[in-house]
């Protein structure tokens, strides 16, 4: 015990004694280990960012779409087709015991003036259940009723990209917008949303009720003056994901009178599987970052040992006057592989420190997002402690067996 | 009282390529505990390879060697440290001090390698210093200090560890005749107050006559084994020099 501290003791001082040396030797070190701080911290930040929009389209998320994927080969433009109604929706959430709710949708692009303000943005026909769906909340105001989609009232909820744009910092609830020339309430504002997983703004959405969507709006189908553009479905749970879309499909397929062996006339899309996918690039990105990072923290274990073999040949009569005094294999051992782990951890240290400051200059230059995880920091930490081991242990194992006669004798 | 040393028909060869070099050719002698004695014989005689496998550095290819009554044919790498870190002191001819370490952790070296606790270590440091006449040049390191003075710390690192035989190979050859008698000084007096085997590699004789026993060497072969009846004392001859540099004992 009492020797393993002289060992430190003498491992330090002979850094001390070569500092600008030390210091070039950490220097590997310290960009290696700042390197996968910073990488594994950006790659991390991209994973989390897609997980929060992931969450912002809403749990548990499918989507029904008119048309086949199959039809020819080319799915059709939502729209084209008609074959998805408001009864089909309301079939769906009556019958499938898998679905929690289903939200009949029409959407379409529209100029909305406020004055002297025009804005062009997207208008969506929903019902109330479409907020609880996509996990929407209120900034101001109250969201349309139940009944005010009977009546086809002309009230309207919008995002907060279009409240800015019409209505600068001032409340739009109460105040009246046209959209097409009609004169429409505002009956609140959405809680903003950001980025959909898809880059797309979620908050320059205008929403209204679906009856006045259609009639006064958009325009009904021509075909089918019942058929909406998609229907957002909301499974009980994650797990019944699946159980959901048989049902839905089962459920549709005798609606629309589908003939086992024909394609079906719609699609199902499992929303949360498809995003899902984009996170897990997201996490082989990291990986891949962090392993190419890996990499230069190796190249300044090898600058270590490198040093360390150069500082056993210079220190050749030492280590052989050491042996003559009595140190032992293990003595002179510990005291090489000392000073390559010294190196290693104060270059682990002070490289945590520059890569936590990377990552911090990269979130507000770059604008990505970063995260900075203790599990990395510590992990670093460690690893550059390995690498110090296992770059000092070839030169510290050379100085312990040399031959101290010779090591004496050497000029 | 018993031999320290003793050695029976010692052999070593080194091996160049394929011819095999004879150094010492079978060599037998026996060393009492607390006797002096300078090995002397012409250069690559064999002096040095002795000294080394006296002082448990080196094996010999053959023959005998026991140092205090143990066989160290069969010992360890690590066992051999141990038996130079506790029972031999080492002077080299080039002092074989560590650059910019001061005096007083230069003489510590051995005791790192003990489980002495710090305070000690450096209590017997001082000492040691003081025993070699360089109280209050702990804190010097060797870049500042004379090559008598150099020698001196080196010497006090050799008895740090109250070892039983010191070995010093031509401690004198890079000093000039004052500072060699200093040194020959120091030895008499550890070996006569503190009983300490010394054994010495000199080429003068001059240096030999100090000691109480002198072995020749040639070609490998023990030539001549001379007890010297009347030793010279280092002591006395250095008082009847000329006192031209006296002063220079105390630290700048
Ligand atoms: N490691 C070695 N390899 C080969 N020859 C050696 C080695 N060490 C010493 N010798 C040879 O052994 C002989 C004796 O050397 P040494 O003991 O140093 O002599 P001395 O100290 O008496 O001058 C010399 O001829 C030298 O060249
Ligand atoms: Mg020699």
């Amino acid at each position: 015990m009492k020797k393993t501290a002289a060992s430190i003791r003498i491992a330090l001082r002979a850094l001390k004694v070569n500092r600008l040396r030390s210091a070039l030797t950490m220097l590997g070190i310290i960009i290696g280990v700042a390197a996968v701080i910073a990488m594994v911290g950006v790659g991390a930040g991209a994973t989390a960012r897609i997980q929060e929009q992931i969450q912002s389209i809403g749990s548990n998320l499918i989507i029904l779409l008119p048309g086949s994927v199959s039809t020819n080969g080319v799915r059709l433009g939502s729209g084209a087709v008609a074959t998805l109604t408001e009864d089909d929706a309301k079939a769906i959430e009556a019958e499938c015991p898998s679905v929690a709710l289903a939200a009949p949708t029409v959407r379409g692009g529209v100029q909305v003036v406020y004055g002297n303000n025009n804005w062009a943005t997207n208008v969506q026909g929903v019902t109330p259940e479409y907020i609880t769906i996509r996990d929407y909340t209120m900034l101001s105001g109250e969201f349309f009723t139940a009944q005010d989609v009977d009546a086809a009232a002309k009230t309207a909820v919008l995002g907060e990209t279009v409240a800015q744009n019409l209505f600068g910092d001032s409340d739009p609830t109460g105040q009246v917008v046209i959209i097409k020339n009609v004169p429409f309430t505002v009956a609140g504002v959405l809680t903003p949303k950001g980025q959909s997983p898809t880059g797309q703004d979620q908050d320059d959405v205008i929403l209204l009720p679906i009856s006045t969507a259609m009639q006064k709006v958009l325009g009904a189908n021509k075909a089918n003056a019942k058929a909406v553009g998609a229907i957002m479905v909301q499974a009980i749970s994650p797990q019944a994901m699946d159980q959901a879309i048989q049902e839905m499909e089962a459920l549709l397929r005798e609606r629309h009178k589908i003939l086992p062996g024909q394609d079906d006339d719609f699609t199902i899309r499992n929303l949360t599987e498809v995003f899902e996918a984009q996170e897990t690039s997201a996490q082989v990105m990291s990986i891949l970052l962090g392993a190419i990072a890996s990499v230069s923290l190796i190249v300044g274990g090898i600058g270590i040992m490198n040093i360390m073999l150069v500082s056993v040949t210079e220190r050749t009569r030492e280590i052989g006057l050491r042996q003559a005094v009595g140190a032992k294999t293990g003595d002179i051992l510990l005291q090489f592989l000392v000073e390559a782990v010294t190196l290693a951890l104060l270059g682990g240290i002070i490289g945590i420190f520059v890569g936590m400051t990377a990552s911090l200059l990269i979130s507000r230059f770059a604008q990505w997002t970063t995260q900075l995880s203790p599990l990395s920091i510590l992990l670093a930490f460690l690893f550059s402690a390995l690498v110090g081991v296992f770059f000092g242990y070839y030169p510290a194992r050379k100085a312990a067996f040399l031959d101290p006669i010779e090591a004496l004798r050497y000029e | 009282m018993a031999p320290v040393i003793e050695i029976e028909d010692l052999v070593k060869d080194y091996r160049l390529g394929e011819v095999p070099v004879h150094v010492l050719k079978g060599i037998s002698f026996d060393i009492e505990g607390g006797d002096f004695v300078a090995i002397m014989g012409p250069s690559g005689s064999g002096k040095s390879t002795l000294m080394n496998i006296l002082g448990c550095l080196d094996k010999p290819t053959s023959g005998v060697y026991r140092l205090d009554g143990v066989s160290v044919a069969h010992l360890s790498r690590d066992q051999l440290a141990e038996i130079r870190n506790r029972k031999v002191g080492f002077v080299f001819q080039q002092f074989n001090l560590l650059a910019r370490t001061s005096a007083a952790e230069n003489v510590e070296l051995p005791l790192l390698y003990t489980d002495i606790p710090a305070h000690e270590r450096h209590e017997r440091a001082r000492k040691a210093l003081l025993a070699v006449g360089l109280g209050g040049w702990e804190d010097h390191q060797p870049s500042q200090l004379s090559g008598g003075q150099q020698q001196r710390v080196a010497i006090a690192r050799s008895l740090v560890n109250s070892p039983r035989i010191i070995l010093a190979d031509e401690p004198t050859g890079a000093l000039d005749s004052r500072t060699s008698l200093e040194i020959m000084a120091i030895f008499q007096r550890l070996n006569r107050e503190e009983g300490i085997t010394m054994i010495v590699v000199t080429h003068d004789p001059d240096i030999a006559s100090y000691s109480n026993r002198n072995i020749h060497f040639k070609d490998g072969r023990l030539k001549r084994d001379v007890r010297l009846a009347q030793p010279r004392d280092a002591h006395r001859d250095l008082a009847d020099l000329p006192a031209d540099r006296q002063e220079e004992e105390s630290p700048a």
